[in-house]
């Protein structure tokens, strides 16, 4: 056990924690903010993906020790009233079936919309393939993240 | 519908949060029980069941709050329940609160997600229901200004007098209300004027699921809250022989390692638990967990073996002797096998289960599909009254017919009572994806004879498949003398074929085999869908007829034929050139009809790739085209996976597939363009969840065919593999 200092959503979190244990479980379990995902465990679904110094990283795999001075965002610290442009765009586009990869798939799409702000089908298809979907919402992300792009146009 | 016991003993009041919310409780009468259960056996010729409505709750305020009986898991329930309530109710979608309502068969009637149940199911008791509600805050407003009910109306949420133009908001009239008798008969609107019904309104639950909040079952916390995983058996069946827990219980954290069992229905397998303060820490247990199994005392299955033991049974269905005579008078014949494998159902959210189980109560929350039936499956097994057994649905991370398998809120009630404390028991990926229930796989014979005019004269469908009844009963239903004549089902296929077709015949044999399996998405017509629909292509060609007008020639049924003809039009179905590799399908299942189009070409390396898919629903009377699009398109991608990508095998009497690295699941790049189509007319409402998925993989198989000659008998198949 060691006692890590963290950033997450702009709050500071003190939390003690054994240093293999991974993001993901820090994010839900101590800190208490459940918008993050378990889908998997092998950084296969991405239903746990957050920000790392605003990069998208699969939290199940990557151990709190290493997170270091690096900001996390997570879903919750896009907005609480779903006034981010890609949350606009995921009500717009009635993305979310079971909603249960969701957090996930934003989180992608904001880190993508970042770096690229007019994503075209192959950007999108990079961008968003570490992230499972059961439910079959693909069409409507696609959709989703085009309508994104167009808002802050 | 006319409602036979609409009393006021079962308008309840009751103290909602606000504190001075009144229930309106309807009860309607479908089956005319007043206190029998679900499970009751039926007796009298009616249908078991209690149809107590208490669905609706305005407080002083006018806030209306319509509560769901059916659990959400994607499909829209969430929204189209409180569409049918407040379209009646007379108001508006943006006023009202959406809640779960909790396992109450006796208040909400029966609560299993199922069988694409949930539009086609309830729709007349919602509508009904909603009228009632209207009808009597109406009265209530007649009574105050003394005038007669039919010189009033509702609108949006308010009484209006239509002569002097007085208004009542609903919050002002809802005590008073909630005295009155129902009407003994309501006026349901016509469908032209819906103001809600069949329109595409933005379902309630989104904005929850972008933003982080929506509750799922795994976000539950209780305080107090232990968590638990556990090394369940990995081949079916096992019982633990003995454990060694030394190092588990050095973990930091790690507070109780103990036995526990999995009964399911007949079934009967056991693990151990390890209990800890956080989920983290009982994994970090489990891993240094040690436990020794007594052998199953059933073989060990196999996928080689339980392929072998499906293509023998299909040679010992029996023939039937008259189907025979007309097969064999047949001049040009064909016969064709088809291999399905299992599936895991995989929903995103993995299985868990809270619960906090007292002296004589039980409380449990989680993604559940079958509220009643787990209610009833506690009481049951821990001896509480059902009354004391609470079962809370949060929002389900996917269900595909697997969270209605009691399995997992009996682990957690079992560690709750061992530990007295509330749990949550999580499954891993691994867990989930290995334990089981899956779909089973399915192998066919089909065999089919023309006429002389190159129309079907016999047409036999046998299967041998592990049957999902065998959860219920010690032994699976062997194989039947002869497979029947002129009679039954086949699900999937498409119902008047048996009246176009003059000679058919089915037949089923089961596998015995200690795999747990379940309904799965579409259940048997997800298998059965493509060996017959790829085999009616077969026969087209054999015919040398066009494979939609060689349908339709055997569909005597003017809905059926609609939907051939609009298939038709939406593919441009005449112009398609020889080697364009276009396939379609026509499959239904619980009542929803439904065709698919594929499109494929080959790309520049020459590998076949799908290049759209145009899916035509027919599912009636509709409530929200928008969820139906979702639906639909979400079945084909899961139906794409299903075909081309993964399928559960088994060795040494487990599971071989482990996690998404070895069962790959389909992603953003491989998802062609999708357009759905819904077919407008006025048959009653059908299923919609389930009935999307079918169609895809022998649509596609045709394609492949049309494109380049080669038949798939086989799923799954990599599209890799095809030139
Ligand atoms: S849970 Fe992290 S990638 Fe699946
Ligand atoms: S919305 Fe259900 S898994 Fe994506």
């Amino acid at each position: 056990m060691s006692s890590y200092k963290l950033s997450v959503n702009g709050e500071a979190y003190t939390v003690d924690a054994d240093e293999q244990m991974p993001l993901l479980w820090v994010i839900r379990d101590l800190i208490g903010l459940t918008g993050t995902k378990y889908g998997c465990g092998i950084a296969q679904c991405g239903a746990c993906t957050v920000h790392l110094s605003g990069a998208p990283v699969r939290s199940c795999s990557f151990p709190v020790s290493a997170v270091g001075e690096q900001p996390v965002i997570t879903i919750e610290g896009l907005s609480e009233d779903n006034s981010h442009p890609v949350q606009r765009a995921w009500i717009a586009e009635q993305v979310p079936q079971c909603g249960y990869c969701q957090s996930g798939q934003i989180m992608s799409a904001v880190a993508l919309l970042a770096s690229n702000a007019d994503p075209d089908d192959e950007a999108i298809n990079a961008a968003m393939n570490g992230n499972i979907c059961r439910c079959g919402t693909y069409p409507r992300i696609r959709k989703a993240i085009k309508t994104a792009a167009g808002y802050s146009h | 519908m006319k409602p036979q016991d609409i009393s006021r003993r079962n308008f309840l009041r009751q103290a909602a949060c606000s504190g001075a919310a009144l229930t309106l409780a309807a009860y309607l009468p479908a089956y005319g029980h007043t206190t029998s259960r679900i499970i009751n056996p039926v007796t009298d010729g009616t249908l078991p069941g209690t149809e107590l409505l208490s669905w609706i709750s305005i407080n002083p305020a006018g806030k209306v709050t319509l509560m769901c009986n059916r659990s959400e898991m994607g499909q829209g329930t969430f929204q189209a329940f409180p569409q049918m309530l407040a379209e009646e109710l007379e108001v508006s979608l943006d006023d009202v609160e959406i809640a779960f309502a909790p396992a109450n068969p006796e208040k909400y009637g029966p609560q299993p997600q199922e069988g694409s149940f949930s539009v086609r199911g309830w729709a007349p008791r919602l509508l009904h229901t909603g009228a009632c509600a209207r009808e009597m805050l109406i009265e209530a407003a007649a009574a105050e200004w003394h005038v007669s009910k039919n010189e009033c109306y509702a609108e949006n949420g308010t009484v209006i007098n239509r002569k002097t133009e007085k208004r009542l908001p609903y919050g002002a009239l809802v005590e008073k209300a909630a005295k009155l008798k129902p009407p003994a008969e309501v006026n349901l609107k016509k469908r032209a004027d819906y103001k809600i019904i069949g329109k595409s309104a933005p379902r309630k639950d989104i904005p929850l699921k972008t933003n982080g909040s929506a509750i799922f079952g795994l976000d539950k916390k209780l305080p107090g809250m232990k968590y638990a995983v556990i090394e369940r058996s990995k081949r079916f069946r096992e019982t633990v022989k003995n454990f060694d827990d030394s190092e588990t219980r050095k973990v930091p954290g790690v507070s109780h390692v103990f036995k526990v069992n999995r009964p399911v229905f007949s079934q009967y397998s056991e693990g151990v638990a390890v209990v800890a303060d956080s989920l983290w820490a009982a994994m970090q247990g489990r891993k240094v967990l040690k436990v020794d199994w007594n052998d199953p005392d059933s073989d060990l299955p196999a996928t080689a073996s339980l392929e072998k033991q499906m293509h023998e049974n299909l040679q010992k269905i029996g023939r039937h002797s008259k189907f025979e005579t007309e097969y064999e008078r047949c001049g040009q014949k064909l016969e064709a096998s088809y291999e399905t494998p299992y599936q895991s159902h995989s929903c995103m959210e993995p299985l868990n289960c809270t619960a906090d189980v007292r002296a004589d109560a039980i409380e449990i929350w989680g993604p559940i599909q079958e509220a009643n039936w787990i209610q009833a499956d506690l009481s049951q097994r821990f001896n509480v009254p059902i009354e004391r057994v609470a079962v809370h649905m949060t929002f389900l991370g996917g269900g595909f017919g697997r969270k209605a398998f009691p399995d997992y809120p009996y682990e957690a009630a079992f560690i709750s009572k061992e530990i007295q404390s509330p749990v949550q028991v999580v499954w891993t990926r691994e867990d989930d994806m290995t334990a089981g229930p899956f779909r089973p796989g399915a192998f066919y014979t089909l065999k089919g004879g023309l006429d002389t005019q190159g129309r079907i004269h016999a047409f036999q469908a046998n299967t041998a498949t592990q049957w999902i009844g065998q959860e219920w009963s010690a032994t699976p239903p062997g194989i039947p003398e002869a497979a029947g004549y002129n009679t039954g089902d086949f699900e999937g296929l498409l119902h008047p074929y048996r009246k176009g077709i003059p000679h058919y015949s089915f037949g089923g044999a089961g596998t015995h085999s200690p795999i747990p399996v379940m309904w799965w998405r579409s259940v048997y017509a997800s298998t059965h869908g493509f060996a017959c629909e790829s085999f009616i292509d077969e026969l087209a060609r054999l015919a040398g007829k066009d494979p939609l007008a060689f349908r339709r020639e055997h569909l005597p049924d003017p809905r059926y034929q609609a939907l051939i003809d609009r298939m038709s039009e939406l593919t441009n179905w005449q112009s398609h050139g020889k080697n364009q590799g276009w396939g379609a399908a026509f499959t239904e299942c619980f009542t929803g009809i439904c065709g698919h189009a594929v499109k494929i070409t080959r790309n520049a390396e020459g590998k076949v790739r799908i290049e759209k898919v145009i899916a035509l629903m027919d599912c009636g009377w509709y409530v929200n085209p928008d969820i139906i699009r979702a639906q639909v398109e979400g079945s084909i991608v899961m139906a794409l996976g299903a075909a081309t990508l993964h399928a559960t095998t088994f060795e040494d009497g487990k599971a071989v597939q482990q996690n998404f690295d070895t069962y790959p699941m389909p992603r953003i790049a491989d998802i062609p363009p999708i357009e759905v189509h819904i077919m407008e007319n006025d048959e009653k409402p059908g299923g919609v969840g389930e009935p999307g998925l079918p169609p895809f993989a022998p649509a596609l198989a045709n394609a492949i065919f049309d494109l380049t000659g080669r038949r798939i008998r086989r799923l799954p198949f990599s599209l890799d593999e095809i030139s």
